[in-house]
């Protein structure tokens, strides 16, 4: 059901995070949480930092299935047509189980917009979209 | 606060290949189709029970089905409903020749805790408890494949009454069986309540933008029934209508006590018929009904609290002299207002 809901606090800032493992020597890893709620992305859009490894903790807080993939749009396009029914050997393409929290680690070495979505059928249509800055 | 009742139909979820039509709402099917189907529910009210009465209709294909319908209360009795049941209701409220009559029919965390479960030739119904996340996790075990919009619309019912109906219905069962496209499995619950409600907002469950609900709900009580929201009211947001509202007449009546399984049928009753003709988005309410004659549905069974709008819609009594205090509060306040400019108040401090 298309709800188009508002999304109040979309956006938010998560460059701030913890400084997970890998603090002092190299560059600060960052971890960025995204909570998915009545399938939607919480946060839907979300700001990091080109050249760092992120950390993505994966919440899926519903009793359905969910899956977080994020890429450019001929990525999304081939995922939109695509027939995986789970997803797990690219850290880009994370499967979330109902009930399930996941991490993968991703480093965006060019700045931009790119999207994270939820390909299962009808999930994009709902609203299971958000946007990563690279800056 | 009363406890109700009805369930109404159905969510519509799926497991395999397209096959059966389920009654009340959308299918959902494995490319995330959705089937649009005009469906027939009669929620008889008696003694303090509820008769929830639809049918299962075989649509062709292969695999397996399900649905899951929100239920106000554990079911006392699920059994094969009676054979014309549906279908008198139609003739009385929308006479046609036999001809379209026949086609028209035959187009037509935790874990939740398992209640009951009955075979009723290839349905298996299941009887649920639990919250919407249970329910939904059990969807899943039991190879449902749930829209996106279902774990809201699981709790938005799971928060007022945690039961729920699962059927499953096994397409190769129902061709082997030798059930045609059009065949229809009734099925009758009988759930005791102290008034009813049907759910009208679960038949939006997987729609999109666009789509429509399209629905016929009977409602046969003992007197004139009270409705939240009231058909062409504002709440309903244009989606229901009053189609039908007049004592039953004794030879519906009897018709219907002839049925299997309907000899609960009162000698006299009432018999409404709301057509539900609304965008999937605006539909997020049930139906609640008074059939007690105190004329005050629940705001609650209709899904309206804790987060709904208003709790009572106004009555154009109440209505009048909310616009009559308007009308006398405003120029008031206005008045007020130039008299505290005039004296060259602006705002006081709060304290001194």
């Amino acid at each position: 059901m298309p709800r188009h809901r508002v999304r109040s606090a979309v956006t938010t800032l998560l460059l701030v995070a913890g400084l997970a493992a890998g603090c002092g020597a190299g560059t600060p890893q960052q971890r960025v949480e995204i909570v998915i709620h009545y399938s939607t992305f919480e946060p839907t859009e979300v700001t990091v930092a080109r050249g760092v490894p992120i950390t993505f903790v994966l919440v899926n807080q519903d009793p359905i299935d969910h899956e977080w993939l994020i890429g450019d749009a001929a990525f999304h396009e081939r995922h939109r047509q695509g027939t995986e029914a789970r997803h797990g050997d690219r850290p880009n393409e994370v499967s979330l189980p109902a009930l399930t929290t996941a991490e993968t680690t991703l480093t965006f070495d060019e700045p931009g917009t790119i999207l994270y979505v939820c390909h299962f059928p009808r999930h994009e249509a709902f609203g299971m979209v958000g946007t990563l800055t690279v800056v | 606060m009363r406890r109700l009742a009805a369930p109404f139909v159905a969510l519509a979820l799926t497991l395999a290949l397209a096959g059966p039509t389920l009654a009340c709402g959308g299918l959902i099917g494995p490319n995330g189709a959705v089937n649009l189907l005009r469906t027939t529910t009669l929620a008889g009210y008696h003694d303090g029970v509820e008769h929830y009465i639809t049918a299962f209709e075989f649509a062709g294909g292969g695999g397996a089905f399900g649905s899951i319908i929100p239920l106000p209360g554990v079911p006392s009795s699920v059994v094969k409903g009676g054979d014309w049941t549906l279908q008198r209701l139609v003739r009385e409220t929308d006479p046609v020749p036999a001809e379209a009559l026949f086609f028209a029919a035959g187009a037509a965390a935790d874990r939740a805790i398992v209640l009951q479960q009955v075979r009723i030739d290839a349905l298996d119904i299941t009887i649920l408890k639990g919250g919407g996340a249970e329910i939904g996790v059990w969807a899943k075990e039991h190879g449902f494949s749930l829209p996106p919009d279902a774990p809201e619309v699981l709790d938005f019912y799971a928060e007022r009454s945690p039961i729920f109906l699962a059927a499953s219905f096994d397409a190769d069962a129902a061709a082997e069986r030798g059930q045609a496209v059009g065949d229809g499995t009734p099925v009758h619950l009988t759930i005791p309540t102290a008034n009813p409600w049907v759910p009208l907002r679960i038949l939006g469950l997987g729609k999109v933008a666009g789509e429509t609900v399209q629905a016929d709900v009977y409602l046969l009580t003992d007197i004139r029934p009270t409705l939240l929201p009231g058909p062409n009211s504002l709440l309903a947001k244009g989606g229901l209508e009053l189609a039908h509202s007049s004592a039953a007449s004794d030879l519906l009546l009897s018709d219907l006590r002839s049925d299997t399984g309907m000899e609960w049928v009162p000698q006299r009753a009432w018999l409404t018929k709301i057509a539900i003709d609304a965008a999937a988005e605006d539909l997020r309410f049930d139906l609640a009904i008074d059939a007690s004659g105190a004329g005050r549905p629940s705001v609650r069974d209709a899904g309206f609290a804790p987060f709904g709008p208003l709790p009572v819609p106004p009555s154009s009594s109440t209505l009048w002299v909310l616009l009559l205090a308007g009308a006398l509060i405003l120029p008031l306040g206005g008045a007020w207002l130039v008299v505290a400019a005039t004296r060259g108040g602006g705002s006081r401090p709060l304290a001194s």
